[in-house]
């Protein structure tokens, strides 16, 4: 997944990396501090912020975006070291206007509520269903460990996932 | 047209939140802003010697740097304990400074020293690092039952001692336990909680140097009364100078009631520097600083008859405050939690006593339940030990001592004035298969396995606070809410509510009270909240009271606006006002079939006499535009109560507990809309049982927080949950006119009691504290076998 083809250049004395990413479709080349983490590259130089900061020990699962198709924390990846990704954000779900399903699933269960914890959990959600098809009420459980949501209970999460997994 | 009030209706606000469109603070970037660090004490206690910023100045980027010597200076104000508490000898409580930025001392790990304010935020980072501060050290106090024993924290306040105060009768109280045939006591521990909404803290301010106008963007439950806080006792602007708007915010739980000192330095150092300053906390700075909760020691007694009649209650608890009393500080531990204390009971003498004590750690103050979490826990435990030791049925002993017939005046101070207990209870005990309990323990038991089953039965006082009621106790602050219903001239409706939503979807709940009302599709109203330029004023949410309070001044705004339209429809029509009868949406003339619709009377009220009309529509002494205010100040509290039980299932081998099943079954009054109660219910489940199994913020001697992380302090997952049996039943709450009684708190106030009462069964009445970690049940079972050995 992690493709180190690092492009450095030195600007003012900073180490910069050249950052080229196709985000949501869309082809983005810009240059960054190289310890530039991708969540903050995503929020910071890109204004995607749809993916969340919730903690700083890569526990909560607010940042997570999908790396060339699988889910990742954010920020546990430097931009850098993700150059030449296809990378989908929150943002990027929809299709000509239209949620996803597992966003539709979220909104017809009320697996959300502020919201904050509620794009890392989609985006979860989502690879959990592309690697595993029709997941028991313990799978689901299990495979959102790392996304932490302090409003719902969890309940109408693992009701919306399962919701989602009829319709795609 | 069908009711929406009742429906699951979706939210509104969800695809914004689903789509990544959501706008948080930390969203928000402003043109030219910079960054703001905080340096912060690294000690719980000690006096700051000597604070030097040359070298930091020197760092690149940086734009000022700002002390508590400036704040000092410039005559800011300090953070404030907003509810006043007397002492049982009549005494007024003590409250030491807790200036925005420490000058002299610091008293908890994390009190912020000064401010960095740079052009990025890796500059304004790296230049906090050379900030030189020389602390003296000082011997910190930490716990809570020792606090008392302790060094002075605070120079004048004896013993740490914030008030001593009394509510009940301790004369009656004696009586009572003199004539007892049994007295049940305990002791226990309520413990420290950090709430953890998953935003974490953030706020931008911007001075403008045009206006002179400085508006704080920040992660706030109630924006006018950060600003109202801010500007009389922080001395930051002039309220009209003054905006604050909380935007999307990501969960509060009372940890967002309070007004930070970040929210009033960035806005001082704004105006100072002319630039807007962006200030975001790490989540170890939330852990750090944001409020805590619970943290009670507390001494209970219970005097029964040997047939299982209470007779007399007494609590005596020691209350931690942290090192600071803030906005909910001293209320959280008194009037949340001492009226409460006897739970649903019928009980003639009861007393409660509070020692309020300052430590050195982070402020305690209002999360989730503030207060009737404590009170639940401690009743709750207590019955269920008086059943243990009387041989009582636990639910046969909670039904004999409910009252029958209400309104039921409680012993201390409520009145409560609707409500069905035992109706609760059976549909509870139905729901959670209580007969089946001993089946499935020996089932169990072949496995090798303890199971145990736990109950609670809760009331809360919510809808926080009726003027007249919190008066009467002495308290100076009555938190009335407000609501502004304007139309547009085409039909649509704005809804302002002082109220706001950090998870709890008005925007959707709001729209189906304020539909019904006016007869207006859903869709075509909007619900604002959280700026203080788009409304008047208002108190915020938290206490469960943005239904009860804020939702009735939107129902009575809205009746303003009928009475306006029969108005203006009977002059419109030539009819008396007295003949016009409104009804979904259309206003019509009694034995008539002349009608306007309530878009055609707003479009009159602000355009009057264009259409067919030839004369004016306005009746004489009404004035043109379609829009109503209204303040509402309840006249009680809601009384949302219930019966929840528990099953736990305990490896002794390891020590863990797996939650088996849990049932909640609760009584909230009319519900406006299913859906968002039941989430409402799951989330404070989830946290109510996290208190019991998981979450326990720990400092050590030196006043280190122990539990700073997500690594350390165990936040619940979606793996420790079963799936929540929930249901209801339903008195309506005959003081306001929706019938509504709150549902936020209940799963935190009730969880707590009904795990560890399950917990404490399987293991034979054994005591454990909270959380029932696998390592302390362990022990327990080890003790288990022993006596257990011996007896056999």
């Amino acid at each position: 997944m992690i493709k180190s083809l690092r492009v450095k250049i030195l600007i003012n004395g900073e180490i910069m990396s050249k950052i080229s990413l196709e985000v949501n479709g869309r082809k983005v080349e810009k240059e960054a501090p190289d310890n530039t983490l991708l969540s903050t590259f995503l929020r910071e130089h890109l204004q995607l912020t749809g993916t969340h900061i919730g903690c700083d020990t890569s526990q909560c699962g607010a940042c997570v975006v999908h790396v060339d198709g699988n889910s990742l924390k954010s920020c546990t990846a430097l931009a850098a070291d993700v150059n030449g990704s296809k990378v989908t954000t929150i943002e990027g779900l929809e299709t000509n206007g239209k949620m996803h399903p597992m966003q539709e699933a979220f909104k017809k269960l009320h697996g959300l509520q502020c919201g904050f914890c509620t794009p890392g959990m989609v985006m979860s959600a989502i690879d959990l269903l592309q690697k595993n098809k029709k997941p028991s009420d313990t799978e689901i459980r299990d495979w959102l460990e790392g996304n932490i949501c302090r409003c719902t209970g969890y309940q109408n999460i693992v009701a919306a996932v399962k919701e989602a997994a009829t319709k795609m | 047209m069908a009711s929406l009030v009742g429906s699951r209706v979706e939210r509104k606000e969800d695809k914004r939140f689903l789509t990544g469109k959501g706008r948080y603070t930390a969203d928000i970037n402003l043109a030219n802003q910079t960054y703001a660090i905080f340096v912060r004490s690294p000690h719980a206690r000690a006096s700051i010697k000597k604070l030097n910023i040359d070298k930091a100045l020197k760092s690149s980027g940086v734009v000022s740097i700002l002390t508590g010597k400036e704040i000092a200076d410039d005559k800011i104000g300090g953070l404030i304990a907003g509810w006043a508490i007397r002492s049982e000898d009549g005494t007024e409580m003590k409250c030491p400074g807790n200036p925005p930025l420490a000058k002299d001392n610091v008293n908890f790990v994390g009190d912020p020293v000064a401010v960095v304010i740079a052009e990025s935020l890796a500059e304004a980072k790296e230049a906090a690092e050379k900030v030189e501060v020389d602390y003296k050290v000082l011997k910190a106090v930490t716990s809570t039952a020792d606090a008392m024993n302790g060094d002075t924290i605070h120079e004048g306040i004896d013993k740490n001692l914030c008030f001593d105060w009394l509510l009940g009768d301790r004369q009656k109280v004696k009586e009572a336990f003199d004539k007892a045939d049994k007295v049940i006591s305990i002791d226990i521990i309520n413990n420290r909680l950090i709430p953890n909404a998953m935003e974490p803290r953030a706020c931008v301010a911007d001075y403008n140097t045009a206006s002179e106008e400085i508006t704080l963007y920040t992660t706030s439950q109630n924006p006018h009364l950060s600003r109202l806080i801010m500007s009389a006792f922080g001395n930051v602007a002039p309220e009209h100078k003054l905006r604050v708007v909380a935007p999307d915010v990501g969960g509060g739980f009372g940890s967002k009631i309070n007004v930070y000192n970040e929210d009033i330095v960035c806005s001082w150092a704004s105006k100072k520097i002319n630039r807007a300053i962006k200030w975001v906390a790490e989540r170890s700075e939330s852990f750090l600083t944001d409020i805590h909760g619970r943290d009670h020691v507390t001494h209970a007694e219970l005097a029964v008859t040997k047939d299982g009649k209470f007779l007399g209650f007494k609590n005596e608890t020691i209350a931690n405050l942290g090192a600071y009393a803030r906005v909910f500080g001293t209320v959280t531990p008194t009037y949340l939690f001492g009226p409460c204390a006897t739970g649903v009971y019928e009980i003639p003498a009861a007393y409660t006593n509070v020692k309020a004590v300052y430590t050195n750690t982070a402020p305690v103050d209002a999360y989730r339940g503030a207060g009737r979490p404590e009170a639940t826990y401690t009743i709750e435990r207590l019955v269920e030990k008086a059943s243990m030791e009387l041989g009582i049925d636990k639910t046969e002993l909670r039904i004999k001592n409910f009252p029958t017939t209400f309104p039921f005046k409680q012993t201390l101070v409520h009145t409560v004035d609707s409500g069905d207990y035992v109706a609760g209870m059976e549909k509870a005990k139905q729901m959670a298969d209580y007969k089946g309990f001993v089946a499935r323990r020996k089932e169990s038991e072949a496995k090798g396995k303890l199971r145990g089953i736990g109950v609670t039965s809760y009331f809360e006082a919510c809808g926080i606070a009726p003027s007249a009621a919190v008066m009467s106790l002495g308290c100076g602050v009555g938190l009335w809410e407000s609501a502004e219903v304007r139309f547009n001239p085409t039909g649509q409706v704005t809804v302002y509510t002082g109220s706001h939503s950090h998870g709890q979807s008005h925007q959707t709940t709001f729209a189906q009270i304020a539909a019904d009302e006016l007869g207006v599709p859903i869709e075509n109203i909007d619900i604002v909240h959280g700026d203080t330029d788009k409304g008047t004023f208002g108190m915020g949410t938290y206490g469960s009271r943005s239904l009860a309070v804020g939702g009735i001044a939107i129902v009575n705004a809205c009746k303003k606006i009928v009475e306006k339209g029969k108005r203006v429809t009977a002059k419109m029509l030539e009819a008396n006002p007295e003949d016009v009868e409104f009804k979904d949406g259309e206003f019509v003339v009694s034995k008539s079939n002349k009608k306007k619709t309530i878009g055609e009377v707003a479009f009159a009220c602000y355009l009057p006499g264009v259409r067919d009309e030839m004369k004016s529509p306005l009746p004489e002494g009404d004035e043109p535009g379609l829009k109503e205010t209204s303040f509402y100040d309840p006249s009680n509290f809601s009384f949302p109560a219930g019966t929840h039980i528990a099953e736990v299932e305990i490896d002794p081998e390891t020590g863990h507990v797996k939650l088996e099943k849990y049932t909640a079954c609760d009584d909230f009054g009319r519900i406006i809309n299913p859906m968002v109660v039941e989430g409402q219910v799951h989330g404070g489940l989830a946290q109510g049982i996290g208190q019991a199994l998981y979450e326990n913020a720990e400092y050590d001697e030196t006043g280190q927080l122990m539990t700073g992380s997500y690594m350390d302090y165990t936040m619940p997952r979606a793996d420790n949950f079963p799936e929540f049996n929930i249901g209801y039943t339903c008195t309506h709450a005959t003081t306001n006119p929706l019938g509504v009684k709150g549902c936020g708190e209940a799963g935190a106030i009730a969880a707590p009691p009904t795990v560890m009462n399950a917990v404490i069964d399987a293991l034979g009445g054994q005591e454990v504290t909270m959380p029932a970690t696998a390592e302390k049940v362990w022990k327990a079972c080890k003790n288990l076998k022993k006596s257990n050995a011996k007896a056999a």
